[in-house]
């Protein structure tokens, strides 16, 4: 078993490998084999893996990526992340790419699967219609035949269709790693400082560009490692981080914010990974289905999904409760319109509830942190100063 | 100073329709009529109509109060209250207007929704902004139907299935609830009919700009022409008399040779054809519009015009699938077309109303639209090595038209414009 310091730099390279290093290795070691890329937020990556392929977050350049081509397409009050995700498509990053695979998260990740299409990157281009309604025999059966199309595109390509029981496999594969990833959040509550948040997000991004065998691996034995009583505890308070993550914060405001005095015990930064709470079942004679109620009946909150008749400011506030947190910070994205637009939203129920929070917006490639980590800093010492009662969510 | 508009017999009768409307939502309380707060892509007018519900479109209150200079300060109440500074200016001057009592754009008050019905068409917004209305008017029921996007440039049968499945089981029986009108499918059919004469008769009023010079301006003046079919007045006899109204005047025009009625009066000499793509400013829609007319350029086709349907390709509401029908509307507005689409829908628009140049007027706060609109700007300038022009404004905040950027841009435009043709002249 390798020591936890040696895992943290494997994930840290994995999951900035904008070159997707192991997944071309991975496709080039066997024929048949395809790479499906796929945007924020969240994806089904049982389909994918079961019928061949290996799914591959493409989650922009961050900070490590200079953008010039990708600037001609986008205007400047248009998020960064398409112009990321095209300058790395442009410099041909993505070249051994089969397919691209775009949930439909907003308008600007929708329109970016048309220039996608445009361009002809891939041989095949896919906006996925996640459903907004959420009856099973109405939105789960939609959602249906979206998975049913990804799974046409991989079989014109490699001729495999997946069975049962390979389906039923992959999602085994995927709940085990879910498990373990929530294992982590889960020690990180009690223990936070046993591992930063910095790390753990390098170990669930890196998950997202190797085979989930490979990952559920590592998680293992990280989950190994934090069960030892690791590291110091510091002064910090507890937060959750909030802030629809599609476009990426750069890992230096990811690790300033727990420098600036907090502990990050809960956070949306990786939530695609996160999405499906609990374990989709993986013993029914029909997987896709077994997907879809996942997805209508156990999904995390997210400013992507229709919300009215389960509100969200509930549900983070529940998050707050659990994790015994003393606030919240948001960060949005900057010109990012669902999390914009949920500001207001969350930002009113939580002035009622008495849930402290403070709001930033970031880019991907911003890496100046001063004055976020200052506001951070004052937010960890006004709840340092002027502690309050653990938040306790009624409705 | 500008000058009076000159007022047609069509514009009386569209003025005639808006302020019925208005009169009969001031007036709910007293006929109890059941008020609909929708959009206008993938309006559901016809459905509405078929349960005695009155419509209010929040995107049409907010550009009315733009027209009217109001929504600066409103857009101000809602940024005071956590709305940031980039998102959807739409939004921030309903939700700024509410704040301020919900006067509309006649003066009276608008009264509050029983139904929200979202048919969330081409715009992730309208999603985000419906879940800010449910918080504002907990006891309004909320009917959503989500419609597919054509990512592939296609309705598929599953997509129009499930936009069926939808309106069976989820948006009737929610209507009928609300109404306590027992849904008739044959009084809908009687509405889709009369919509299908109406989109023909749109089809042809744009399809006009075929003439030199074009009768009409497409863009500017096409805003006031989508208004009864998109705010409501679908599937009425008014809407086709006064399309059937406009069109003769339009060709009363064409036989008279004259151009398009500005604000100022017939445009004398038409020198540049354009197609635009964009919604247009709302804050200085007359002077946007003056730079335009004052340099002899008119619009032939705009992307504005086909968002709330596109009827030039051949579709039509259908009585005889009056579920499938609905369900296909929704998906056939523009912004729920993909890329690759729009950008094949404009080119041809720019061949079949011989434009001399495409100009994209991107809106900062409209990623539906804008998001894209550069790829698609060099697309078509490779594809049909037409000359084209990019600029910068806003939906309905003020402070993002600035008149002398896009006037020099524009200025600069027309001057490449005319030299192409001059060249063009030469050549020939």
């Amino acid at each position: 078993m390798k020591n936890l310091k040696q895992i943290i730099n494997d994930c840290k390279e994995l999951a900035f490998d904008l070159n997707f290093t192991r997944a071309k290795k991975w496709k080039a070691e066997k024929d048949g084999r395809v790479i499906v890329g796929y945007t924020p937020i969240y994806f089904p990556r049982e389909v994918i893996h079961a019928a061949g392929g290996l799914p591959v977050g493409v989650f922009g350049g961050g900070d490590r990526k200079q953008i010039i081509k990708g600037d001609a397409y986008y205007q400047s009050y248009i998020c960064h992340i398409p112009r990321s995700i095209m300058e790395l498509a442009l410099d041909k990053h993505l070249d051994d790419f089969d397919g691209f695979i775009f949930p439909s998260i907003c308008d600007v990740l929708r329109n970016l699967s048309g220039i996608f299409k445009q361009h002809k990157f891939g041989k095949f281009v896919k906006y996925m219609d996640f459903p907004q309604n959420f009856l099973p025999q109405i939105g789960g059966v939609f959602y249906q035949q979206e998975m049913e199309h990804v799974m046409k595109y991989i079989k014109e390509i490699n001729g495999k269709t997946p069975t049962v029981e390979e389906l039923n496999h992959s999602i085994g594969l995927y709940n085990k790693n879910r498990q373990m990833i929530e294992f982590i959040y889960d020690i990180r509550q009690e223990f936070p400082w046993r591992l930063s948040i910095e790390d753990v997000y390098h170990i669930v991004r890196a998950g997202t560009v190797i085979p989930v065998e490979e990952h559920n691996e590592i998680l293992e034995q990280v989950c190994i490692h934090i069960k030892e009583s690791i590291g110091e505890p510091q002064d910090k308070i507890k937060v959750v981080i909030s802030g629809a993550f599609c476009e990426q914060p750069a890992v230096g405001l990811i690790r300033a914010i727990e420098e600036a005095g907090c502990y990050v015990v809960d956070d949306d930064y990786m939530l695609g990974s996160r999405m499906i709470l609990g374990d989709i079942d993986a013993t029914t004679n029909k997987p896709l289905e077994a997907i879809s109620n996942a997805y209508i009946k156990q999904s995390q909150y997210s400013s992507s999904i229709y919300d009215v008749d389960n509100p969200k400011e509930y549900r983070l506030a529940k998050i707050v409760e659990k994790r015994g947190a003393n606030g919240v910070i948001f960060a949005s994205a900057s010109f990012c319109d669902p999390s914009l637009l949920d500001a207001p939203i969350f930002q009113n129920a939580f002035n009622k509830m008495g849930i402290r929070y403070i709001a930033f917006q970031f880019s991907e490639n911003i890496n100046q942190f001063k004055v976020i980590k200052e506001q951070v800093g004052a937010f960890s010492d006004s709840i340092k100063l002027w502690e309050d009662e653990p938040v306790l969510v009624t409705k | 100073m500008s000058k009076e508009a000159i007022k047609e017999k069509s514009m009386i009768l569209q003025k005639e329709m808006v302020e019925g409307l208005f009169n009969d939502l001031a007036n709910v309380e007293k006929t109890g009529k059941k008020v609909c707060y929708t959009f206008v892509p993938g309006n559901l007018s016809e459905l509405i109509r078929t349960f005695d519900m009155l419509p209010v479109y929040p995107e049409i209150n907010a550009l009315q109060s733009a027209m009217r200079k109001k929504s600066g300060g409103y857009i101000k109440e809602a940024e005071r209250n956590a709305h940031s500074e980039d998102v959807c200016t739409y939004v921030k001057c309903d939700v700024g207007m509410m704040m301020k009592g919900n006067i509309g754009p006649t003066g009276t008050k608008i009264p509050e929704p029983d139904v929200l019905l979202l048919s969330y068409t081409g715009c992730f917004t309208f999603m985000k902004w419906f879940e800010t209305l449910k918080r504002e008017y907990p006891n309004a029921e909320v009917v959503m139907i989500h419609t597919p996007y054509q990512e592939n440039a296609e309705i598929t049968p599953e997509m129009t299935q499930y936009m069926v499945n939808q309106l069976k089981e989820e948006v009737i029986p929610k209507m009928e609830k609300v109404s306590g009108v027992k849904f008739d499918e044959n009084k809908l059919k009687g509405f889709l009919k009369l919509s299908a004469e109406a989109e023909d008769w749109i089809t042809k009023i744009f399809d006009t700009t075929k003439h030199k010079p074009s009768p009409i301006d497409a863009y500017f003046a096409g805003v006031y022409y989508i208004g009864p079919i998109n705010i409501g007045f679908r599937g009425t006899p008014e809407a086709v008399e006064y399309y059937k109204e406009l069109y003769s005047e339009i060709q009363e025009r064409i036989r008279l040779g004259l151009g398009p009625v500005t604000p100022e009066g017939e445009m004398k000499e038409e020198k540049y054809r354009l197609v635009v793509e964009g919604p247009p400013n709302w804050t200085s829609f007359r002077e946007f519009w003056k730079i335009f007319y004052d340099m002899g350029a008119v619009i032939v086709a705009s992307s504005y015009t086909k968002v709330g349907g596109v009827y030039d390709m051949g579709w039509r509401h259908d009585p005889e699938r009056p579920l499938e029908s609905l369900g296909e509307y929704c998906m056939n507005c523009y912004t729920n077309l993909n890329i690759p689409q729009r950008i094949d829908l404009l080119s041809k628009c720019i061949k079949d109303y011989q434009a001399d140049g495409y100009v994209t007027n991107s809106i900062k706060s409209c990623n539906s639209f804008s998001a894209g609109q550069l790829g698609m700007m060099r697309e078509i300038e490779d594809r049909l090595e037409v000359p084209v022009g990019f600029i910068e404004s806003d939906l309905v905040d003020p402070r993002y038209f600035s008149y002398s950027n896009i006037k020099n841009r524009l200025e600069s435009y027309f001057q490449m414009l005319a030299q192409r043709k001059m060249l063009e002249k030469q050549e020939a």
